[in-house]
């Protein structure tokens, strides 16, 4: 058979075996991935402003296709209904959305057992996202692993730098995000007495393939990524971390990557409202020499 | 008229590939079944999974035999290439043998200490693309991985990739081709490599 692409290439059996980062042999390494994050409640698109109110934002599919023909380079989709029908609901989605859809996606919401994320793999999930079911039963994270393999398992973490008095701060200096960070469950909305930096480190011993991970300090603030806490997180664990809470500008997504060593970039508003379009966030971070995917 | 075969195993993302297929207007068969896959014009070998578990069960069906002695072009994605190859570290397994190749665990550093994060998880390039199904594809292309394991470069390798060494992004011998990446979750590159594919 002809070689289509190859007249100026040297044999690739005369490649060295040893070593080397980045493109020293060609090719770009690994890119940064953007990560449009779609809240789902009755089968239609949702974000909520701090988790609290929530606005109508299009029909999930379509909104998918768009942002897959833009360039992003993974999906989320959080269901945020409680009921046992829209959790139904939810899975008919997630196997239109396989479907129609030619990147991959995690989903997540209400998970608690194996038996959940296996309806959500048969329906076409890629990965599965696990947060307070987690927290209740960390063996749930062994658990998936074991059945699917770790690169199907997200631990989402949602957390929040905390005073003595356990009242929110944003004071850095005072308190260091290793030892005054800590989870919060039910939307964000309920501390425990995790502390976010052990916490990540236990789930990514129990098999965990990735962390998603929203500081409540920042989301919906649009002020820039929680860099102290993220930074934390990707130092303590050997997997990937998508950083969550608080993109407002393009600058932002260069500084999770670059001073936090963040591995994705996750948002939602300014995706769906068309504040930062992604074709135009990636061309700005490969100006910045950010490796993405154009 | 193609008929394509998807080979049934105790692997997941079966349903991905049969979706990805779909959408490009072709319908496939889910099968185990030795005269199906016999019959069929195209045969795609996909696959999420361990190699220690999937050799076994293959071997108890038959399912090995049949595959290295299929002539039609046979694709094996994934799990399926590294099957593809002669051995695995995965369990020390030992594989199918179409390309005499060893599959390597990517370890947890490099020379200088750079930690090394498994799997090799996200969209990464590929270079030096050499074969028919990489028509229309261009070089440094980007696909999306999720893998722990590596095919190492050979004289098979028609698609080069590097994350922290170079290794095989796909291989070709006659009739028998392997990619690392997930074609069906790759966009429209991925896609273009199984259009290509499938008008072999």
């Amino acid at each position: 058979m002809s070689n289509v692409n190859s007249q100026e290439q040297q044999p690739l059996s005369s490649l060295p075996l040893g070593r080397c980062r980045g493109s020293a042999f060609g090719g770009s390494g690994l890119t940064k991935r953007i990560i449009p994050c779609l809240d789902i409640k009755d089968g239609r698109t949702v974000k909520g402003v701090n988790f609290v109110n929530i606005r109508d934002a299009g029909d999930p599919i379509e909104l998918a296709q768009q942002y897959a023909r833009d360039g992003a380079d993974e999906l989320v989709f959080l269901d945020i209904t409680a009921t046992n029908e829209g959790r139904k609901t939810f899975a008919e989605l997630v196997l239109q959305i396989a479907k129609h859809l030619n990147i991959p996606f995690t989903v997540g919401g209400g998970i608690s057992s194996v038996a959940d994320a296996s309806r959500l793999l048969e329906a076409g999930a890629d990965k599965v996202s696990i947060n307070s079911s987690a927290v209740k039963r960390p063996e749930l994270v062994d658990e998936l692993a074991l059945e699917f393999g770790s690169q199907f398992v997200v631990v989402a973490v949602d957390t929040r730098l905390l005073n003595e008095a356990g009242e929110p701060t944003l004071d850095y200096t005072k308190y260091p995000a290793e030892a005054h960070h800590y989870v919060h469950t039910h939307g964000g909305r309920q501390a425990t007495e995790l502390k976010t930096v052990p916490w990540v480190k236990e789930v990514y011993s129990r098999g965990a393939g990735e962390i998603l991970l929203t500081s409540m300090n920042t989301d919906g603030a649009k002020t820039g990524f929680d860099l102290p806490i993220t930074k934390a997180v990707v130092q303590a664990v050997d997997i990937p971390v998508i950083a969550s809470g608080g993109a407002g500008q393009k600058q932002h997504f260069v500084d999770v990557f670059t001073k936090a060593g963040a591995d994705a970039g996750l948002a939602a508003s300014i995706f769906h409202y068309g504040e930062i379009p992604v074709p135009e966030l990636k061309q700005y971070l490969a100006t910045q020499q950010i490796p993405v995917r154009l | 008229m193609k008929q394509v075969a998807i080979i049934k195993y105790n692997a997941g993302n079966i349903r991905s590939v049969l979706f990805a297929l779909e959408r490009l207007g072709v319908a496939a068969t889910v099968t185990d079944d030795h005269e199906l896959i016999r019959q069929s014009s195209h045969v795609i070998f996909p696959g999420v999974g361990a190699a220690n578990s999937a050799m076994p069960y293959l071997q108890e069906r038959g399912l090995d035999q049949l595959m290295l002695s299929l002539t039609q072009p046979f694709l094996g994605i994934c799990l399926g290439m590294q099957l593809m190859c002669r051995h695995s570290e995965e369990g020390n397994t030992n594989c199918l043998g179409m390309f005499d190749i060893a599959v390597r665990k990517f370890t947890a550093a490099d020379d200088d200490g750079q930690r090394i994060k498994t799997p090799h998880m996200g969209w990464n390039s590929l270079y030096n693309l050499q074969s028919p199904i990489m028509k229309g594809v261009d070089e440094n292309a980007f696909m999306y991985f999720v893998h722990s394991y590596y095919a190492e470069i050979s004289s098979h390798t028609i698609a080069a990739c590097n994350y922290a060494l170079p290794f095989s992004a796909a291989l070709q011998k006659d009739n028998f081709f392997g990619v690392q990446f997930h074609t069906e979750k790759s966009a429209a590159a991925g896609e273009q490599i199984l259009k290509n594919f499938l008008t072999l």
